[in-house]
């Protein structure tokens, strides 16, 4: 496969991935921006951090307002990170990796930039954004579908979910690195549980809300949070899960071009020795630091799968 | 469809037996059902110059164009001499020249011709291919009388176009299949890849690999370019993934750079080598001319054969044919006035608003005047520009094109169409795909049939004998 099909593919899935965290992440924010006016603009400004765009929000608008912040990370061209930027360079890249793609997943890729383009043609209304926010999610469960349900499990394929993990990895790592905060002991926390709705809306940006009921009850804890996002290896958006994925597909590759890569000693890594110990020693160590870690690893994987593969010259 | 006397051609006598039969309002639901299926599949064509034009979509009509067994022999003996003769003539003007000294064709046509190159004078593309894969227009203005319109030798496109026809027309209406005998040509990307491999060059061990090699997504045939790698199982490759490597072109795969024996380019040759061509080409490969010279790769259509399908050249075609097969061509030319004479220039002058004029380099309908459409203003403008470029202009009568049916909210109603089948060269022979792309003018009494211009396409079927 060429090295530069081998990126489209990873990069495809890669933004698809994102258009789903990025509706997910305005979702969150929306709710607290409508049961919480006071804490609205902290709200949609810690948002706009965790995708990473929140300077070139500044540059361009400067105030938080709700409606503001929606229309940037919806649909503004000059946000890189918007669903409408995102979902055009994910078809972008399924176009270039094109051949190496079944009918069916262009054809959903396809499908998810038309409709996407259509929907996103105005700005949204307020009342219209929940449905919105469902039919961007609904159309990335489509093309992991068709990509699932149809596609060779060769390199390209392994490309593909190498990208969507790494990507995934990578948000909730933001999440953690953003929402730090709350989760940290302080003085005023002592003795209480955490803001309810605070930690609600760290587990809705990872649809995790519910399943976190079904572990753990009532209790809602710092560690517990913490230990869920990052260690719990049954959670599809956890640090492990992603990882120990990560791992697995590269581990797939190597056996598929049969030579031991960097890359796949540097995922090792990350789920054998950094993701391998208990939270109490993470959050002891210090969780900011811990996070901002592994941001760094997994950017430095990701650069090392690129020289790996050869996905540019 | 119908002959003079009004009676429904005999090809066509199953396929209306069907249409009266159906319901009209399904037809239409079928049509449009049709257009969705484009877009999802994303057969979409980038139109240069409109603003937010990228994604635009070829209309498609439904009701296929049909051809009778006896007259699809016909035509493709006579498209299998001319491509025969094409391959000969440049064959010959890259190395002798002899037809430039039997003063056949006089010699500033090509001396004097951007498409000419020199470069590749006594250079042997391996078989001896040039024009591996060629597509002739041809249009229809009686019940036996044929015109070939112009060659293409450099890279025809529309062929992704044939197949889709073909491919929705089966979805959409499965049953008529049943009930009239279609020849397949579905076949045409393994031909292609087969065709393509009998090419391979001195330096090819084994099994030749194949790439085809497209300017990128933003080209207005990407669509046509991924499915034509995507069904020959090829590589679809750019400039910025091929090198040389120890004197190959090879592409860089995720496990290092593998040798490509024949490159199916759609570039055109000044895009090819930066080194050798334009410098400022990203599109192609430093030194792959090198390579091509010593015979480390094949490259298709080769260099300079776009000398062939030259509008300036095409009005020697008749001499090009007798010249290297010694028959008379056997489809004919449509008369054409060479504006670079001074005679035919006042006749075309003088005739202006019944031809139509073209400019010899243009291709896609750009830049061409048909002059029972165009306004005074339009007229009085083109005037003044072959006055001022004679050279760069040849000019036609306008042919009393026939029509074929296309499906209009009132029901059937006549359209111009044109027909470019697909040819493949190699030295094991020609093959010609049964029908080919049928462009249709969707407007009433309009004969630009170029889908930048506004034109469609239609399923068109050869029917077994």
């Amino acid at each position: 496969m060429l090295g530069k099909t081998a990126g489209s593919l990873f990069w495809m899935a890669r933004y698809l991935e994102r258009s789903e965290n990025n509706a997910r992440l305005i979702d969150a924010g929306f709710r607290i921006a409508l049961t919480r006016s006071q804490t609205a603009a902290a709200e949609w400004k810690s948002v706009l951090v965790t995708a990473g765009v929140n300077q070139a929000f500044q540059a361009a608008h400067g105030d938080y307002s709700s409606a503001r912040v929606i229309d940037f990370l919806l649909r503004d061209p000059a946000n890189p990170s918007s669903i409408l930027s995102v979902i055009r360079q994910a078809r972008d890249n399924a176009r270039t990796a094109r051949t190496a793609l079944t009918r069916e997943t262009w054809e959903a890729v396809n499908t998810s930039w038309m409709t996407l383009v259509a929907l996103l043609k105005r700005q949204v209304r307020e009342d219209d954004l929940p449905d919105v926010l469902t039919t961007i999610r609904r159309q990335s469960a489509q093309v992991r579908g068709a990509l699932n349900g149809t596609m060779l499990r060769n390199d390209g394929y392994h490309f593909a979910l190498l990208g969507t993990y790494l990507e995934r990895a990578d948000n909730t790592a933001r999440i953690l690195d953003v929402k730090y905060y709350l989760l940290l002991p302080s003085v005023a926390h002592i003795g209480t549980s955490i803001d309810n709705v605070q930690w609600e809306t760290i587990l809705r940006s990872v649809s995790a809300h519910r399943a976190y009921r079904w572990l753990y009850g009532a209790e809602i804890s710092a560690l517990k949070i913490a230990e869920f996002l990052i260690l719990y290896r049954q959670m599809p958006r956890s640090l492990t899960f992603c990882s120990e994925r990560m791992e697995n597909h590269l581990d797939e590759l190597q056996r598929h071009y049969g030579d031991e890569t960097e890359a796949w000693r540097m995922a090792h890594a990350l789920v054998h020795d950094k993701l391998n110990a208990p939270i109490q020693s993470i959050f002891d160590g210090g969780l900011h630091q811990y996070v901002t870690g592994f941001l760094r690893d997994t950017a430095a994987l990701a650069r090392q799968v690129e020289r790996d593969y050869r996905f540019v010259e | 469809m119908n002959s003079q006397e009004g009676e429904t051609r005999s090809p066509y006598r199953d396929y209306c037996g069907w249409f009266e039969a159906e319901d009209v309002a399904r037809i239409q639901h079928k049509a449009v059902q049709a257009e969705a299926l484009f877009r999802t599949t994303g057969i979409t064509f980038n139109v240069y110059g409109a603003v937010d034009g990228d994604e635009r979509l070829i209309p498609f009509d439904v009701v296929p164009r049909i051809i009778s067994a006896g007259e699809w022999r016909r035509l493709s003996r006579g498209i299998e001499q001319r491509v025969r003769a094409l391959n000969a003539f440049l064959y010959d003007i890259y190395h002798r020249q002899e037809i430039l000294r039997a003063g056949r064709v006089p010699t500033d046509v090509i001396a004097g011709n951007a498409a000419f190159l020199p470069m590749m004078m006594g250079l042997d593309p391996p078989g001896g291919i040039y024009t591996h894969i060629s597509g002739t227009d041809i249009v229809r203005t009686g019940a036996n009388e044929f015109y070939v319109l112009e060659d293409n030798a450099r890279t025809p496109s529309g062929v992704s176009y044939m197949l889709e026809n073909r491919e929705t027309m089966l979805q959409m209406f499965p049953e008529l299949f049943a009930k009239v005998a279609v020849r397949e040509v579905s076949d045409y990307p393994i031909n292609l890849l087969k065709s393509l491999a009998a090419c391979a060059p001195p330096a090819c061990g084994g099994t030749p690999t194949v790439a085809v090699l497209t300017p990128g997504i933003h080209n207005s045939a990407y669509y046509e370019h991924s499915y034509l790698a995507d069904h020959m199982g090829a590589e679809l490759v750019e400039g910025h993934d091929l090198r040389v490597v120890d004197g190959r072109v090879a592409m860089r795969t995720t496990q290092g750079y593998r040798a490509i024996d024949v490159l199916y380019r759609r570039v055109d040759d000044d895009f090819l080598d930066p080194l050798n061509f334009r410098p400022d080409s990203m599109l192609g490969v430093p030194g792959i001319w090198d390579v091509y010279r010593a015979g480390g790769i094949t490259i298709a259509n080769a260099p300079g054969t776009g000398i062939a399908d030259d509008k300036a050249l095409y009005s020697y075609m008749p001499d090009i044919i007798e010249f290297y097969t010694g028959e008379k061509a056997l489809l004919p030319n449509v008369p054409t006035w060479r504006c670079s004479d001074p005679e035919h220039l006042r006749e075309v002058l003088d005739r202006l608003p019944e031809l139509v004029v073209k400019e010899v380099h243009g291709s896609g309908g750009y830049g061409m005047l048909v002059g029972p459409a165009a306004s005074k203003k339009e007229l009085a403008a083109f005037r003044a520009k072959l006055e001022a470029n004679p050279s760069n202009y040849i000019a036609q009568p306008t042919l009393s094109l026939s029509t074929v049916p296309i499906f209009t909210k009132k029901g059937l109603a006549p359209r111009h169409v044109d027909l470019r089948p697909f040819v493949l060269m190699s030295p094991q022979g020609i093959t010609i795909t049964p029908g080919g792309l049928t462009r249709v003018a969707m407007t009433r009494g309009s004969l630009v049939v170029n889908s930048s211009q506004g034109g469609g396409t239609k399923d068109t079927w050869v029917l077994e004998d």
